[in-house]
């Protein structure tokens, strides 16, 4: 079982994929969206996944948070091999192991921001109260403290990812996939959203982000590029171990709205 | 994940669509409601045709002559004629007489009997008092068994006994009807009544039996035989011979003594008698075998209306899946197991139902207190069991699919639903 295994094992990567391929269609119509993805991400890491649409970097998002299958090779999140699990599981997994913010927020209309980020708790069998107070604090710390019970239509587009980011990290999950986060908000919500995953990071969590914007890119400690589904470029920009690389010019800004 | 939190969800998933909710619950309502309320309306009328049934008298046999078979039809022979005359081919009927009835008195060959009342009527005869008058449909010479045998009780006044048959006293018990054309609100016992010219003095009034169908059951007065035999039919044959057994199950045992006696007595071998046995118990049986047609046929037209409103929740809960299939994937996404998923959508289609069921039972408990078509409806507790349990299953058997549905799809292919 995926839950029994003890969190502190250190030489077991978060993220170990081998040969990773997904093929859509059949015959001539046949496209490869990954050629055989290889990688490793560490636990504290903070990887950003970038390339030019149809590279295949939102397939493999997708396959790595578990809500696709690949055609063939082998992944495992926090050591447990994906492609081995059932259905329950998978489900156990996506629950507990992995947080997943969406380019499209994906919150659930008419209910409340509170309720939104409760709802993981709610599948992982979390007590009122507990989930309550995880939930409060998750959204505290994406500083949403005063937005709790609107529902999502009454948030602007940069609280409702704030929202998303809190439902994320509620189960303290392992793992933090977000694909393209930033990719329907202004610069001042990016820049928001962007410092709260910094401090993540900064935190220990292990994040990986899609995006094809250099300055979203440029606050991970590793860049990671694709092109027609292969890895051609794999930078590291700061230490595993060490705080995420920021980026000055943008700070001034960023804590404008941020201590707003 | 608990059943709350999936009742919770299912609920907020049916408050998301009130309007949608409150249709399809009538949909069921209006199925649950008809099973019950037709079914009531079957019983109600079954019961009430079983009461009339009843109301003619209980465990009772009535015999009266037939003429259909014999060349001799309508020739009187004297009374107390010998039995066994008759071998072979019958060439003439009998009438009942009064020694026929004495004879079914009999201990020994008839001890399922328990009373033997002969009955004469006197034909159009008319009432007077003071300046009323009043056309009697029905005027019965009798004995006083007769009053219990075809249940007709004093409700005023008394009977009249054996020894004013004996006598032959000219005294009369009357039903309502008679009672209120002649005396109207004036008391009728101990006054004098002359019917067709013949005065009898009024000692009791009839229960009221209301109406059975055509006839007007209080339309009635009952003599003593052979008072009404000297004044106003003749010493002739019997009309009926009402045979009341001892109880329920002795009927048909009665039946059989009443036919070999009377059988032997008017020389019958062939199953072509000159009189008729009318067995209430088996009159009941065959209209109560009628009216269960009848009820399970409006049940089953119910039933149709009942399934209807189930596949209106199939439609209204795959329209909702498709509609929330985004949210579902979403869910998927942070972690729901298909249980979950599956549960949150049998909910919402059971308690559709359950709701639709509950209120339908409301709605036909209320419109059972009405009378519907001149029938008083009766509430079949199976009924309501049954239709509240089969609005249940058609909740979670029509539900099924959808939820499966929406359970097996795959998060990506949720998502990217639009």
């Amino acid at each position: 079982m995926t839950t029994a295994e003890p969190r502190v094992v250190r030489p077991v990567p978060v993220l170990r994929v081998r040969d990773l391929v997904k093929e859509y269609g059949e015959g001539d119509a046949k496209v490869r969206a990954l050629r055989g993805i290889s990688l490793d991400v560490e636990r504290g890491d903070y990887v950003a996944i970038m390339g030019a649409s149809g590279s295949g970097k939102s397939t493999l998002m997708n396959i790595l948070g578990c809500l696709d299958v690949p055609t063939s090779g082998t992944y495992l999140i926090d050591g447990a091999d994906v492609g081995r699990l059932n259905e329950h599981q998978l489900a156990i997994l996506r629950n507990r192991r992995v947080g997943f913010v969406f380019q499209s927020f994906n919150l659930i209309p008419r209910m409340s921001a509170l309720a939104n980020v409760e709802l993981p708790l709610v599948y992982g069998g979390v007590g009122l109260a507990e989930r309550r107070e995880r939930a409060l604090a998750a959204l505290e710390q994406v500083g949403l403290t005063d937005r709790v019970h609107h529902e999502p239509n009454q948030l602007s587009g940069g609280q409702q990812q704030r929202v998303a980011v809190a439902r994320a990290l509620v189960t303290a999950p392992a793992l933090l996939l977000a694909d393209e986060p930033t990719g329907n908000l202004d610069t001042a919500s990016t820049g928001d959203v962007l410092e709260i995953m910094d401090r993540l990071s900064a935190s220990g969590r292990t994040i990986v982000l899609i995006t094809h914007e250099d300055d979203v890119a440029a606050h991970a400690k590793r860049v990671i590029r694709l092109v027609d589904g292969e890895i051609v470029e794999d930078r590291r920009r700061a230490p595993v171990d060490g705080p995420p690389p920021r980026t000055p010019e943008k700070d001034p800004e960023r804590d404008g709205v941020a201590t707003r | 994940m608990n059943q709350i939190e999936i009742l919770r969800f299912a609920l907020r998933g049916l408050l998301a669509n009130k309007m949608r909710s409150a249709l399809t619950t009538l949909g069921i309502l209006i199925g649950v409601a008809a099973v019950i309320m037709l079914v009531a309306v079957g019983e109600g009328s079954s019961q009430s045709i079983q009461q009339n049934i009843q109301r003619l008298g209980a465990n009772t046999l009535t015999i009266s002559p037939s003429f259909s078979g014999g060349g001799g039809g309508g020739m009187r022979v004297p009374a107390g004629g010998g039995g066994g005359g008759n071998t072979g081919p019958r060439t003439q009927a009998r009438d009942l007489s009064l020694a026929d009835a004495k004879a079914l008195t009999d201990r020994t060959l008839a001890p399922s009997v328990k009373s033997v009342s002969p009955v004469v009527n006197a034909s159009s005869t008319t009432a007077a008092y003071g300046a009323a008058s009043h056309a009697i449909s029905q005027f019965v010479g009798t004995y006083p068994s007769y009053f219990e045998a075809v249940n007709k009780p004093v409700a005023q006044g008394t009977y009249f006994f054996n020894d004013d048959v004996l006598a032959a006293r000219k005294v009369v018990v009357l039903g309502r009807t008679v009672v209120a054309e002649l005396f109207g609100t004036v008391d009728p016992i101990g006054k004098q009544i002359s019917v067709s010219g013949v005065p009898f003095t009024v000692v009791g009034v009839l229960k009221e039996a209301g109406s059975t169908g055509m006839q007007d059951a209080d339309d009635v007065a009952v003599a003593p035989l052979p008072a009404v035999q000297q004044s106003l039919s003749g010493f002739g044959s019997l009309g009926q011979i009402v045979v009341q057994a001892t109880g329920a199950e002795a009927t048909t045992a009665a039946q059989a003594e009443v036919t070999a006696i009377l059988n032997q007595r008017h020389g019958i071998t062939n199953n072509n008698p000159d009189y008729r046995v009318l067995n209430q118990a088996t009159l009941q049986e065959t209209v109560s075998a009628a009216t269960g047609t009848f009820t399970v046929l409006l049940g089953a037209v119910a039933a149709i209306s009942l399934l209807v409103g189930g596949i209106g929740i199939t439609n209204i809960m795959l329209v909702t899946v498709t509609e929330r299939t985004r949210e579902i994937g979403i869910r998927k996404a942070i972690g729901a197991p298909r249980g979950a998923i599956l549960g949150q959508f049998l909910m919402e289609a059971t308690l559709l139902s359950l709701v639709g069921g509950l209120s339908g039972v409301l709605v036909a408990f209320v419109g059972t207190r009405f009378t519907v078509a001149g029938i008083e409806p009766v509430l079949v507790p199976s009924s309501v069991v049954l239709a509240l349990g089969v609005s249940l299953g058609i909740g979670l058997f029509f539900g099924s699919y959808p939820a499966n549905r929406a359970a097996k799809l795959r998060p990506i292919q949720a998502l990217r639903h639009e």
